[in-house]
């Protein structure tokens, strides 16, 4: 969706919690938790090691700096008071230790910054690259089964909160953590009542986080769920405009967008109001637990120092204080983004455990040339020959096999899911340089054949063999690359013309590629495109018409010049006179070549050698046009329109 | 740009005002209680010579609890009409554009992708709703909070208040040149985001052009490389960002051991109090924690400078068709006119996408339209409900001219069926309607039977009740298109289009669909743009286009003589032929 303009929760910084989130609710929080670290450990164990020695150095060093105050008046000012030549010399050193804790400090503050910088983009970085490595190796079926939105935001929206967390999380924890514990050893030893104070203000504090934060929580649910509905409605409604239009609709869609737009408001509202109470509420909390100190503390020191309370002892508790405050402050703002970041990791790491398509052939397509009258391996890149190395299990013999394009089905059940069947007991050959078309109602199962033939999907039961050896044994790579194959939706990338075309065979010369355009009949509006073959193709080639969309994927299979073919024509994009242009080049681009066409005009099926007539998953009627005819049954109805 | 978005705060005006109101009560409050925590110490403490003075301490504690309660107060109203600002200034957005873009026209909507409309209406809104919510309770909140606390701390010691004064220059001069790098870096990375992105949607949805070409392994490079620069460009920004916290640091730190050094040499020499040194240092924090809340506001707020202006794009967009001033309000009759009409999709454009069409159909007559991909077929249907407007010449209606015609009229009363067709989520019944909201359900049905989609909503379980899903995903292109035709059929239309409307159906179906429009609606004028002769040639008259000309017109008889084109697309789709798709 996102193609223009920055992706949702692209950020880098700010604290506001990200809006991609699917509901907080993970399960097994600790095993992910476990699993992330051990990621992140994997590629900067040193990073990390050092960021913690960096974080104790920093949070160490600022406590001195806080114990710094005590002395400050206690043992420095307060006995130079009332003295007629003060000796500043013992407040100079101290002030120079202290600036060298500073300094150290401020440099393990800077180390763990920078190092942290690279450890959150350098996971990133692995983790996207791992995701799409092993997104390009799951099978079809992954896709089929997951929307585009669905797989996009694991790579924006879950990636995102996880930078959040890894960047801004994690080191906070780690830094609160090491500093509540240090703070509260040193306020336990300037005084024992007054930290008893602070930890009841701590309690009260934190018991109104968690309601706060619980009513935050559930407003922004329901944020979520209206942020999904208003943006569901926009994204029908934006790709439905024109026909609005044509239907003066616009008044109905506003009242519609409207009354989500208010709930939306309302539950935006509500939810920023509570995330933002929460702040000025622990902070004054956090100033009433100071006042109280002050009075418990003021009462204790003018009592005649109870309890070892002195007025210097008491100002650089008020220092721990606020500093005791502020950790425990800033952790229960963090946990937020921590649970969504789990729950973003979870997808990132299910799409990581998804099984990869699985490819246990063996056979290797080669290029073949012949040596005394027998076929083998050629170290050459191109010979115009090929053949199938099939090295043999058993005794490891291995056998040359020269590339036809022989293919033959032999009751071959298929189902997407087991439970429901859409092909059964298909048979078919077809014979090299054969044209085989399929001719079917929509669902029919044409489609899914060929999916079959070049291991789109595997079959549940029968055989499928090319040049007489069964598909499952050849490598997947290798099956595919024997096999060209025309899309009936064309995809473009975001490339050049050129480029696109070459996706076809990447070793193909420009002279080569053009070749294949001038085969395919695209030579000529290429060449009236703005810059021709250079010429920049954007969103899917959203820039060109259906039918040049559908040309250059003939070109681009054109280019990749392989002995067997798949055409799924396009029902209607090509108009008939541009159709005939397209026929020729395909007709050229078939020589020799075995080809399966899913057919949709009759003059695409007219000439094969063998028409299948398929209906619902099944073979009826198989035969040359003139056969079937003859034959009077399903096809010599949908050819003329009449029941027989 | 501010002036236009500034326009959409409307009802949410006094919440916008409220907020920093409030947030500076909360920061007079936080500026007060160090004062008083001075005041207490000094007086109360080490008040009556030394013996302290309970009485003082309770007195001013009071204050200071009340003190924390009105900040309390004013934190919670601030974090409350915040929201509530930030919240109804992305409604009114969202709402503003949304209206908009009813407005637009077909030319419009080209302008903006679909995609890039989505972008803008969501993610744009909600940068500006963080970003407005930033401004509201920091812009205001933390100057204010750096000018009091300077000011304070003049008040206490003019010669330690201006070791700050130095301090906090130099660091702002030092953040704001950071922060501009910082922008810079993060710019051209975002750009190198959204070229990732791409790259992964385009996997996603060519996954199987990718596995068929066994392209795997290039793909897998080509992410490397763009995932590999996001990399490199976010370390380089976020190098730059994360300078600011040790900055600050040696920025604080400096400012305390200079104040504490001075400070005690004044205590010394009976200067300055040991309360009024605390005071300092406290205040000292609070102008270094506004330095730091700005910085990360100003990032903010230019990051959704851009979003901000691409949402000020659409609202400020102007249809380019306008209703006229008195429109006329009824359409008489389903006569069509163009008189030399040009029509160009961009002004500067070289040649005309339609040039020069001039006739005239009557009302009620059947017209085919044929010609090759790129010949204009769409374009030259489009003027006629005024979904573009012609650039040259005229395109009446009636005998009037489509521009003097209010808008709703006439598309009601020109209905098109267009090529790219949409059905939305609900039931088919819900989709009907679009056509026309009061038809019952027989007359629903009746249209159905006429488009031919009665035979198979039918056969749907739960018939005209059947959800239909986003997009109408789950009915074929064949389906898809009849239902498209019967929801125009419902407006009763006077003028009908079908812009290659019927390409996913059966030949038979076809020709069923015409025999019933022949029939029922033989007062209606009918366009009907195929690529099939068989749909055409027994239109009363057919239109020949070729590239934007007119190249015949003229009955089918009459073309086979004397049209070479439409002899051509005769000759190469044999009588009978037809599509096997249904």
């Amino acid at each position: 969706m996102a193609h223009e303009g920055k992706p949702e929760n692209g950020k880098p910084m700010g604290g506001r919690p990200p809006r991609g989130f699917k509901g907080p609710r993970v399960e097994n929080p600790g095993k992910i938790l476990k699993r992330l670290a051990a990621y992140i450990m994997k590629s900067y164990k040193f990073h990390i090691i050092t960021v913690v020695v960096c974080i104790f150095l920093s949070v160490i060093c600022n406590l001195q700096g806080t114990m710094f105050m005590q002395k400050l008046i206690d043992d420095y000012i307060t006995p130079m008071l009332g003295q007629a030549n003060p000796d500043f010399s013992a407040l100079a050193g101290a002030i120079g230790r202290v600036a060298a804790f500073y300094a150290v400090g401020i440099v393990a503050a800077f180390t763990q910054q920078r190092l942290m910088v690279k450890v959150t983009q350098g996971t990133l970085n692995n983790l996207r690259i791992e995701m799409f490595n092993h997104m390009e190796s799951l099978p079809i079926k992954y896709f089929d089964t997951h929307s585009h939105g669905e797989v996009m935001s694991t790579y924006t929206n879950d990636i995102d909160t996880l930078r959040q967390m890894v960047s801004q999380s994690m080191p906070q924890f780690l830094n609160s953590g090491i500093t509540i514990v240090g703070v509260l050893y040193c306020m336990i030893r300037l005084s024992i009542p007054l930290t008893i104070v602070t930890l009841l203000m701590v309690g009260v504090m934190l018991f109104v986080t968690k309601n706060l934060a619980g009513k935050s929580g559930s407003y922004f649910m329901r944020q979520q769920k209206s942020i999904g509905q208003v943006n569901g409605y926009i994204e029908e409604m934006m790709t439905g405009q024109k026909v609005v239009k044509v239907f003066c609709h616009e008044e109905t869609c506003i009242e519609e967008f409207n009354k989500l737009n208010d709930e939306l408001f309302d539950s935006a509202y509500n939810a920023n109001k509570f995330a933002n109470i929460l702040m000025p509420v622990n902070a004054q909390i956090g100033n009433v637990s100071y006042v109280i100190c002050t009075l418990v503390g003021g009462a204790l020191a003018i009592g005649g120092g109870f309890g070892g309370v002195t007025l210097g002892t008491l100002a650089s508790f008020l220092t721990l204080n606020k500093s005791f405050n502020m950790p425990i402050n800033q952790v229960s703002m963090q946990l937020n983004a921590i649970v969504m970041a789990l729950a973003g990791a979870d997808r990132i790491f299910k799409l990581l455990d998804e099984k990869s398509e699985l490819d246990e052939g063996y056979v290797t397509l080669v290029t073949a040339e012949e040596k005394n009258g027998k076929l083998v391996e050629s170290d050459k890149k191109y010979t115009g020959k090929w053949a199938w190395k099939h090295e043999h299990q058993a005794d490891g013999t291995i056998d040359y096999v020269p590339l036809q394009g022989d293919i033959v089905l032999d009751g071959v059940d298929f189902g997407y899911t087991d439970d429901k069947m859409v092909l059964h007991d298909v048979k078919l050959y077809a014979k090299p340089g054969q044209k085989i078309a399929f001719v079917g109602s929509t669902g029919a199962g044409k489609t899914t054949i060929t999916n079959l033939i070049n291991r789109f999907y595997d079959i549940q039961d029968g055989k499928i063999r090319y040049d007489g050896i069964n598909i499952n044994k050849i490598k997947k790579a290798d099956l595919r690359h024997s096999l060209g194959i025309v899309l009936q939706e064309t995809h473009l990338f975001t490339n050049t013309v050129m480029e696109n075309i070459r996706y076809g065979n990447l070793n193909a010369t420009d002279e080569e590629v053009i070749a294949a355009a001038k085969l395919a009949n695209a030579d000529r509006f290429i060449r009236q495109l703005p810059e021709g073959y250079n010429t920049m193709l954007t969103g899917d080639g959203a820039n060109l018409s259906q039918g040049q969309r559908q040309l250059l994927a003939i070109a681009r299979a054109a280019v990749a010049n392989p002995p067997a073919l798949i055409l799924d024509e396009a029902t209607s994009s090509i108009d008939t006179r541009t159709e005939r242009l397209v026929q020729d080049g395909m007709d050229k681009l078939m020589e020799g070549r075995t080809t399966f066409v899913i057919a949709h005009r009759l003059s695409t099926v007219r000439n094969s050698d063998c028409i299948v007539v398929l209906e619902k998953g099944r073979i009826i009627e198989k035969g040359t046009h003139d056969e079937l005819i003859a034959l009077q049954g399903k096809y010599y109805q949908l050819y003329t329109g009449k029941t027989a | 740009m501010l002036k236009t978005l500034g326009k959409h705060l409307y009802g949410f005006r006094k919440d916008s005002v409220m907020t920093p109101v409030f947030m500076i009560l909360e920061v007079i409050m936080e500026m007060v209680i160090p004062l008083m925590m001075a005041a207490i110490i000094d007086q109360g403490v080490n008040g009556n010579n030394g013996a302290g003075d309970m009485g003082f301490i309770f007195k001013m504690g009071a204050f200071m609890l009340v003190a924390a309660c009105v900040g309390l107060f004013a934190g919670i109203m601030g974090g409350k009409y915040g929201a509530r600002a930030s919240a109804g200034f992305a409604r009114n957005l969202r709402k503003g554009m949304f209206e908009n873009i009813q407005t637009f026209s077909f030319s419009n909507i080209d302008k903006f992708s679909t995609a890039g409309l989505v972008t803008r209406m969501t993610t744009d809104v909600s940068n500006i709703q963080n970003a407005y919510q930033m401004i509201l309770r920091m812009c205001i909140r933390a100057p204010f909070s750096l000018i009091i606390a300077m000011i304070m701390s003049f008040s206490i010691s003019p010669r330690l208040a201006s070791i700050y004064l130095i301090v906090v220059l130099l660091l702002g001069s030092l953040l704001a040149i950071m922060t501009r790098f910082a922008m810079k870096y993060f710019g051209e990375a975002f750009k190198k985001y959204d070229n990732m992105n791409e790259s992964v949607q385009e996997n996603v949805s060519a996954i199987r052009v990718v596995k068929a070409f066994v392209r795997e392994d290039y793909e897998k490079e080509r992410f490397g490389t763009a995932s590999g620069n996001v990399y490199k460009m976010f370390i380089r920004a976020e190098n730059i960002v994360v300078s600011n916290m040790p900055a600050m640091q040696l920025a604080v730190y400096t400012c305390i051991l200079l104040i504490s050094w001075l400070g005690a040499k004044m205590i010394v020499a009976n200067d300055l109090s040991t309360g009024n040194l605390m005071s300092l240092l406290a205040y000292c924090m609070n102008i270094l924690v506004s330095l730091m809340m700005l910085s990360m506001a100003f990032v903010m707020i230019t990051m959704s400078i851009s979003s901000a202006e691409r949402i000020a794009e659409v609202l400020n967009e102007e249809s380019d068709i306008q209703n006229p001033e008195n429109p006329v309000m009824e359409v008489k009759d389903g006569s069509i006119t163009f008189k030399h009409v040009n029509f160009g999709y961009h002004k500067t454009a070289e040649e005309w996408v339609l040039s020069d069409i001039d006739l005239s159909i009557q009302s009620g007559e059947t017209i085919g339209i044929i010609g090759g991909t790129g010949s204009s077929k769409s374009s030259f249907v489009n003027l006629i409900s005024r979904l573009y407007d012609a650039s040259e010449g005229s395109v009446q209606v009636a005998g009037i001219d489509v521009k003097d015609y209010d808008l709703d009229v006439l598309r009601n009363q020109v209905a098109v069926v267009l090529q790219k067709n949409v059905l939305f989520s609900g039931t088919i019944l819900d989709n009907l309607r679009w056509g026309n909201e009061n038809a019952t359900e027989e007359e629903c049905i009746r249209a159905c039977q006429l488009a031919c989609a009665d035979e198979f909503i039918e056969n749907f379980p739960d018939k005209y009740q059947t959800h239909i899903e986003q997009g109408g995903s789950n009915v074929s292109g064949g389906q898809k298109q009849r239902l498209c035709i019967a929801r125009a059929l419902l407006k009763k239309p006077k003028i009908l289009i079908l812009d290659d409307s019927t390409s996913a159906v059966d030949t038979a179906t076809d020709a069923r669909i015409r025999k019933a429009f022949r029939e029922e609606i033989p007062g209606t004028t009918k366009l009907i743009i195929a690529q099939r002769i068989s749909s055409v040639q027994d239109a009363d008259r057919i239109i020949v286009l070729e590239n934007g000309h007119l190249n015949g017109f003229g009955t089918h008889d009459e073309l086979l003589v004397n049209n070479e084109i439409y002899r051509d697309i005769y000759e190469s789709q044999t009588k009978g032929s037809g599509d096997f798709d249904e």
